[in-house]
């Protein structure tokens, strides 16, 4: 039986799984990804190669000036008056605590950080979903936190401490007052004249719609305008009130018509069975708006608020047309010290306005994201 | 005879009130309550109020300020700022938010007659100047015949340069830009010869150039732009004390009273300095302030000439000759009524 020999000895039967292969190289990898996305055609490798070029370009002019070419260290403006120098950096360094707490007095400084830590510890608290105790926490940052920040921040009254008027505060701390304030109070403002907006009482209604339209209908540069030039001329000689008080107010109401009508899309958004169903249930209207309609509907505008809130971050900048002096008006009063005076410094100071901006909107972005993703519950299709 | 004594003891009596009246100044009276003057500047011009590295508001305008709050309550730092843009000034000011505008204004008939404020003086004769490139060798600005001059848009600038130059039968090519930035950056470009503004700016904005050594101001003024701090009208009484609260810096330094030798000037002979520092006279009541007023301002922040050397003079990084801002007895126009 020469041909019943044994099968063992026949080797082109595998007896064990082949070793996985790498795929090959112009399939995957950083190589692979290019080929498909960058060079897959005539056209695109052109484009990829123009935008190459124009990103070199502006990256390296960047680089150039705010490293390579900058001045690092210095103690006055003539150590930056430098044949092609590029930023300079002492200038910040010198100057950085009057970007942020503009004329506050130095030795009070532990004030503001005091109110900006509570503020922070807040947040924190409210922000990150695993801690307890939410409601408590949301009524003390609403309701208390305001009164102990101003009254920390300005003192006089029963506190003992040194009063700090408010032409004093300034730089970051004041754009961070303005911002926080005109978001947080202009809020349940909005809500309101959203609801109201769609209330079926005449009166309401019209009253919402026109303070809506009337606030939506001007620029805030305007209102800044009116609240601070026009109004102490109305007013008696002698009444005085408080240049950041009116700023305030002019802001938070201004904001207030924006997210109120953010608020209403939301709100047309909710299909009229859940009131119905709030109604069957027999909720009453406040009821069935608070634990029913406005949960979902404000969900839905999360990106909208945000939006309001990053624009209105943006757009405090307009107070130092008025007058007040926040971030952006500190470094340019900044560049006039006359100790720095040098080409590049308003650039320098400009650069730096614009990196704090960019990292305060990136990062209410980010948590907007973060939100969205965890109270998306449903109603995806 | 009793009608008669009470008639002179009532005409005693109202005349007693009009003078108190007249004395009193209302705001004068506020400044006091609250403790310090609150005094309008700009958000930051370079030698005229200013931040410095402290955070302290400091320039030329600001030591007016300071110079009033010494006077009433001495102590020059009972002072309040309120930065203010150009805009919103003179609503500051009517509206009592701020009780002095010290805020680089240019002293113009419309504003003295139809804002509801007084100027109380001139802090600085500003007038529009020329800047060129040292290595082009000009002296006079009737040399610039068929230079290029930057000139920002839509200003009185623009205005004043193409009278100047068409009165006096100069040909130049000008170029226009919207932003005083540009302006700057187009003269440092070489796209122009001249550079033209008011002149104290020219002097600013000189340090933002590469090397500020290389440019010169010309001698010429061609525009008149006096600024001075003001006032709200109807209260004559805080009028007065802006007012002479300027005078008396001009007459310090013309007398040769400065910080340093104040004390020593209060033994002086001279009559006219001891009316000037309060060892004569009751001069500081009739402006319903203390007698030392005078000594009060001059050793805390010394004389016009010492303030003016300490912020915008040649010593300083600005370097403004003094010119027409000199006193009268020196060549300027700089000229104050005498205490007496």
């Amino acid at each position: 039986m020469t041909d019943t020999t044994n099968h063992n000895d026949f080797s082109f039967v595998r007896t064990e799984m082949a070793q996985d292969q790498p795929a090959p190289v112009n399939t995957h990898g950083p190589i692979a990804w290019l080929r498909a996305n960058l060079f897959n055609s005539v056209g695109n490798t052109i484009l990829t190669l123009i935008s190459l070029y124009v990103i070199w370009i502006a990256a390296s002019g960047i680089w150039s000036f705010t490293v390579t070419h900058a001045i690092w260290e210095g103690t006055e403006g003539a150590d930056c008056r430098v044949e092609g120098a590029g930023a300079c950096w002492p200038y910040i360094q010198n100057r950085l605590l009057f970007f942020i707490y503009g004329f506050y007095p130095a030795e009070l400084y532990w004030r503001p950080n005091l109110a900006m830590g509570i503020g922070a510890l807040l947040l924190f608290l409210l922000a990150t979903p695993r801690i307890p105790g939410k409601l408590i926490v949301g009524c003390l940052f609403l309701f208390v936190y305001p009164f102990v920040t101003f009254l920390l921040i300005h003192g006089g009254y029963f506190t003992g401490l040194e009063e700090v008027p408010t032409e004093l505060w300034g730089g970051l701390m004041l754009t961070l007052i303005v911002a926080v304030t005109g978001i947080v109070a202009s809020f349940p403002i909005g809500v309101v004249l959203a609801l109201g907006r769609r209330s079926r009482m005449p009166l309401v209604r019209s009253v919402c719609v026109v303070f809506i339209e009337l606030w939506r209908g001007v620029p805030l540069i305007t209102v800044l305008f009116m609240a601070s030039v026009m109004l102490p001329l109305f007013l008696p000689e002698g009444t005085n009130f408080d240049k950041l008080m009116r700023a305030l107010v002019g802001v938070t109401l201004f904001t207030a018509a924006y997210t109120a009508e953010v608020v209403r899309g939301g709100l047309q958004a909710i299909p009229k069975g859940q009131s119905e169903a709030a109604a069957a249930l027999g909720l009453n209207y406040v009821q069935a708006n608070a634990f029913i309609i406005l949960p979902q509907a404000l969900k839905l505008v999360i990106p909208g608020i945000v939006n309001n809130s990053i624009s209105l971050f943006k757009d405090t900048t307009l107070v130092s047309i008025v007058g007040l002096v926040d971030l952006l008006g500190a470094v340019k009063a900044g560049t006039t010290t006359s100790t720095w005076s040098a080409p590049t410094i308003p650039v320098t100071g400009y650069l730096f306005a614009a990196a704090v901006f960019w990292v305060f909107t990136f990062a209410m972005s980010r948590y907007s994201q973060y939100m969205e993703r965890r109270l998306d519950t449903g109603h995806r299709n | 005879m009793k009608k008669a004594i009470a008639t002179v003891a009532l005409s005693a009596v109202l005349g007693m009130t009009a003078t108190a009246a007249f004395a009193q100044s209302t705001t004068l009276q506020a400044v006091m309550d609250k403790g310090f003057v609150q005094c309008g500047v700009t958000g930051g011009v370079r030698g005229f109020s200013a931040p410095d590295e402290n955070n302290n508001w400091t320039g030329l305008e600001v030591d007016y300020c300071r110079a009033i709050a010494a006077a009433i309550f001495d102590d020059a730092d009972a002072v309040r700022y309120t930065p203010l843009t150009s805009t919103e000034r003179f609503a500051a000011l009517s509206s009592g938010e701020i009780d002095v505008l010290s805020r680089t204004t240019t002293w113009t008939m419309t504003r003295d007659t139809s804002l509801g404020i007084n100027f109380a003086g001139v802090m600085y004769y500003d007038g529009q100047g020329f800047m060129v490139r040292r290595a082009d060798g000009i002296g006079s600005a009737l040399d610039l015949g068929g230079a290029s001059v930057c000139i920002e848009s839509g200003t009185t600038t623009e205005l004043n340069a193409a009278d100047y130059f068409s009165t006096n039968n100069i040909e130049v090519n000008t170029v226009v830009f919207e932003e005083q930035d540009e302006v700057l950056q187009a003269y440092e470009d070489g796209r122009c010869d001249v550079y033209t503004t008011d002149s104290s700016a020219l002097a600013a904005e000189r340090l933002n150039l590469e090397d500020p050594s290389a440019h010169v101001i010309l001698p010429e003024i061609i525009s008149k732009e006096p600024l001075g701090p003001s006032v709200r009208q109807g209260d004559d009484g805080w009028f007065n004390i802006a007012r002479w609260v300027y005078f008396l810096l001009l007459n310090a330094e013309e007398l040769g009273v400065t910080q340093a030798n104040v004390d020593d000037m209060l033994a002086s002979e001279n009559p006219n300095i001891k009316r000037l520092l309060g060892v004569e006279g009751t001069f500081g009541e009739m402006l319903g302030l203390s007698n030392d007023w005078g000594y009060r301002i001059i050793s805390k922040l010394g004389n016009y000439g010492e303030m003016y050397a300490r912020h915008v003079g040649p010593e300083t990084e600005i370097g403004l000759e003094r010119g027409v801002n000199a006193l009268w007895t020196q060549g300027g126009i700089q000229y104050a009524p005498p205490v007496r």
